[in-house]
């Protein structure tokens, strides 16, 4: 399909301001100014959005852009990471700690095809960033030029947008949509492509107050007489339970989650991304579900008679095998997404909007003088289990740490209010069973991908978003080396990063299924040949610690909490140790299986890869 | 087979946006079978008409996967009898002797299809008839010979009276 200029461009009038010359220090309206070239045009309007940070790395084609950068030093930071992928999940801790869409910026080619796993990753977890890639120039393209790639092409499937602007006159517009894009309706992540060229042109600035998308209307919302009807439902089905996920820290509807909780007395089941967004410690949270979740969580959702589930997803790691999941069970789906809505469950009642929006106007349909349902006979099933099934480890004696308690032992020294990033993996597992994060946007994982390599750029951009708060990475031997080099941006940026290793000498998640689904025969899992992670430290320029053994544990934790700047801590964890409670992939929640009894004392050594 | 679904997809016309579509049916599995686009009376939009099988439930994920493009405006279910469907064929029949020329002429006449062109020994027929139509047809002129055979993807309009239908297909929120 061809196009002339987009229609949206000419109905365009009155410019909200313009730009300034660079040294002005306010931005404030200005009714005409002077053509600026595209490079200028598209940072002033990044500073129109409220961008204060961008993560980035220069190369050829962005040159325009960077030499910007440099005349307006002291109005926008810019972070130089040191991969490209670094500088995309940076943008996505940022927007994830911070609430507001998280900027990263690339050259062409390598650059830009580098940004496709953080894409991917904010993809799936519906993240609010925009990244902004160089292009060769238009005269260029398509004729295999030095770092060309089809970047638009290449990332139409991991972004929720993307745009090539063919011109410099379409910039200002196709900012301001890219940004209202990334976070409106079910976020996610927009990449502009601009061709060298463009920001090269020069055209007045015309930054427009709304955008026009005649066909983009996303549902906030829900259709009221099915809120009524999840209300009514909720109110008289005994045996019913909240499952609450990531759309509930995206609209920041924590508040109302706890309401709506408390008013009629439900149980609540927090997924891995909804993690926060219920307190870990309220007397109604049954702790995470799925394949790694609690037993109480998962055999709630299997026995519940009524599952309302708010801004979360039937994921595969939920669901188990899905014909076996909650067969009794009337359910009411509420999600932004339409698309989301009887995508892996047949939904009875489906509810389009926006999480805290629905979960408010469920409250106002609740009885102002209702006394929350006592659920007893629900209630004792559930007390029942949790004294059943805990979630529980053995203890190492005096030889081994165990990683279930150093997550303990960081939540206790960190009073469990550090923004936690994590990588993938068993470390991954841990941190959410045992680090209870006090808010939604403490809690930074990748969880739909499961991108190892996420956390350490996580962790940085969680620290310049938040630079009052500890900025705390979770990680594991395996993910940790997968963006290792990010350790040079921390200390360059002198960011406040505190690294904890569960360094169990191998890669450990898929140890584990090698160990229960593979008969042992471990392939290729043994890290033998890993760095010294305290000299790795030492050579950044940060602080490097290590315990070994559980006698040195709390102090190298409080040493290296209360140190400034980047510390890594190298933990040395038990090798053996698998993640319980664990429902295999493809089976039912009923058929979950415990971890080996904690009161049997030291695990036996048993021989690894 | 699974159910054949016709879907009329409102695109706003732009750089690009084609490909959304039909990335999205690759990139989700799912499978198009034919694909007309073309502008429509407002220049700004396109009209993509495609066929597709699938059961009411690979269906409904692919009508909201749609609509959840950013620049798809409307995205209607054309597969019953409230819709008009046409489709074009063009087909090349060898009909050197007097009696496959009759042959010919009886059936072109009999379908209301007409000859476009024409040599000696072979003549070009075009037809404009629902799917299920040219298949029967070409099934008549399959004994005479057929040269070459070009089918373009059908479209379908609503019929008078029923603009309006097949919106509400599982019409459950906008764009998210």
């Amino acid at each position: 399909m061809s196009s002339a200029r987009a229609p949206h461009l000419q109905e365009v009038t009155a410019p909200a301001s313009a730009a300034n010359p660079a040294s002005a220090p306010v931005p404030a309206a200005e009714p005409v100014s002077e053509p600026m070239r595209g490079a200028k045009i598209l940072l002033e309007c990044l500073l129109k959005e409220g961008v204060d940070t961008i993560f980035g790395y220069p190369g050829g084609a962005i040159l325009h852009v960077y030499d910007e950068i440099a005349k307006m030093r002291g109005r926008i930071r810019h972070v130089l990471v040191r991969h490209e992928q670094g500088a995309v999940h940076a943008a996505e801790g940022y927007a994830r700690s911070t609430g507001r869409v998280g900027v990263a910026m690339v050259t062409s080619g390598p650059g830009a095809t580098n940004t496709v796993t953080g894409l991917a990753n904010a993809y799936m977890d519906s993240t609010p960033i925009v990244v902004i890639s160089g292009q060769v120039a238009r005269n260029l393209i398509g004729n295999d030029a030095f770092q060309e790639a089809d970047v638009v092409g290449i990332t139409r499937p991991c972004t929720k947008y993307n745009y090539l602007v063919r011109d410099v006159t379409e910039l200002a517009a196709t900012v301001k949509e890219a940004f209202y894009l990334a976070r409106t309706g079910r976020p996610g992540p927009i990449l502009i492509d601009i061709p060298k060229d463009v920001t090269a042109e020069t055209c007045i600035l015309e930054y427009p107050e709304k955008v026009d998308l005649p066909s983009y209307k996303p549902t906030m919302r829900g259709h009221a007489m099915q809120v009524k009807r999840a209300v009514d439902l909720m109110m008289k089905t005994d045996k019913a339970v909240l499952y609450v996920g990531g759309g509930v820290v995206a609209s920041d509807g924590a508040d109302e989650i706890l309401q709506l909780a408390e008013r009629l007395n439900l149980p609540v089941t927090p997924t891995l991304m909804g993690l926060g967004s219920f307190p870990c410690g309220h007397s109604q949270c049954l702790g995470m579900l799925g394949m790694h979740g609690t037993y109480t969580a998962n055999m709630t959702m299997a026995k519940a008679d009524l599952i309302v589930s708010i801004g979360a997803r039937f994921d595969d790691r939920v669901t188990g095998r899905l014909d076996a999941f909650a067969k009794n069970a009337t359910i009411v789906h509420v999600d932004i997404d339409p698309a989301n809505v009887n995508k892996n469950v047949k939904t009875h009642v489906p509810i389009v909007g926006d999480a805290k929006t629905v979960v408010r106007q469920m409250l106002a349909e609740i009885p102002a003088n209702l006394v929350p349902p006592p659920r007893a006979e629900w209630w004792k099933t559930l007390r029942d289990w949790q004294r059943d099934f805990p979630l529980a480890y053995r203890d190492g004696g005096d030889t081994v740490i165990m990683p279930q308690h150093v997550i303990q032992l960081l939540a206790e020294l960190t009073n469990n209010d550090a923004i936690v990033s994590t990588d993938v993996g068993q470390h991954q597992m841990w941190a959410a069973q045992y680090y209870p994060p006090k808010h939604g946007r403490s809690w930074l994982t990748s969880g739909g991908l499961g991108t190892m390599g996420y956390g350490l750029p996580a962790a940085m951009g969680a620290a310049t978003g938040n630079p009052d708060r500890l900025s705390l990475l979770i990680t594991g031997d395996g993910s940790f080396q997968m963006t290792i080099q990010e350790l040079a941006t921390c200390v360059h940026e002198n960011m406040n990063v505190k690294v904890a290793i569960l360094n169990n000498g191998h890669l450990g998640m898929v140890r584990q299924w090698q160990e229960l689904f593979y008969s042992r025969r471990y392939s290729e899992v043994g890290m033998k040949f890993f760095p010294d992670f305290v000299k790795i430290a030492e050579a950044y320029g940060g602080t490097g610690l290590r315990a070994a053994k559980p006698a040195e544990l709390r102090s190298v934790l409080e040493k290296g909490l209360s140190t400034p700047g980047l510390v890594v801590m190298d933990l040395i964890v038990s090798e053996e140790e698998n993640v319980y409670p664990m429902i295999a992939a493809g089976a039912a929640h009923y058929e979950i299986v415990m971890g080996p009894d904690p009161n049997k004392g030291p695990p036996e050594p048993r021989e690894l890869a | 087979m699974k159910p054949r679904h016709v879907l009329s997809v409102l695109v706003e016309n732009r750089f690009g946006e084609l490909a959304r579509v039909v990335g999205l049916f690759s990139g989700r599995g799912f499978n198009i079978d034919s694909l007309a686009v073309n502008v429509t009376i407002d220049p700004t939009f396109s009209r993509i008409v495609l066929t597709t099988h699938g059961s009411e439930q690979v269906v409904e994920q692919i009508v909201k996967q749609l609509r959840k493009l950013v620049r798809v405006k409307k995205v209607v279910e054309m597969s019953d009898d409230r819709f008009l469907e046409r489709e074009l064929c063009l087909v090349t029949i060898q009909a050197s002797g007097a009696h496959g020329r009759q042959e010919l002429e009886r059936i072109v006449s009999l379908v209301g299809a007409r000859v476009v062109a024409y040599s000696p020994t072979a003549f070009t027929v075009e037809h404009t008839a629902t799917s299920k139509d040219i298949d029967q047809f070409l099934e008549l002129l399959r004994p005479l010979g057929i040269r070459d055979m070009v089918r373009s993807a059908p479209i379908a309009v609503a019929r008078p009276g029923a603009e309006n239908a097949g919106e509400n297909v599982q019409s459950l929120g906008g764009a998210a």
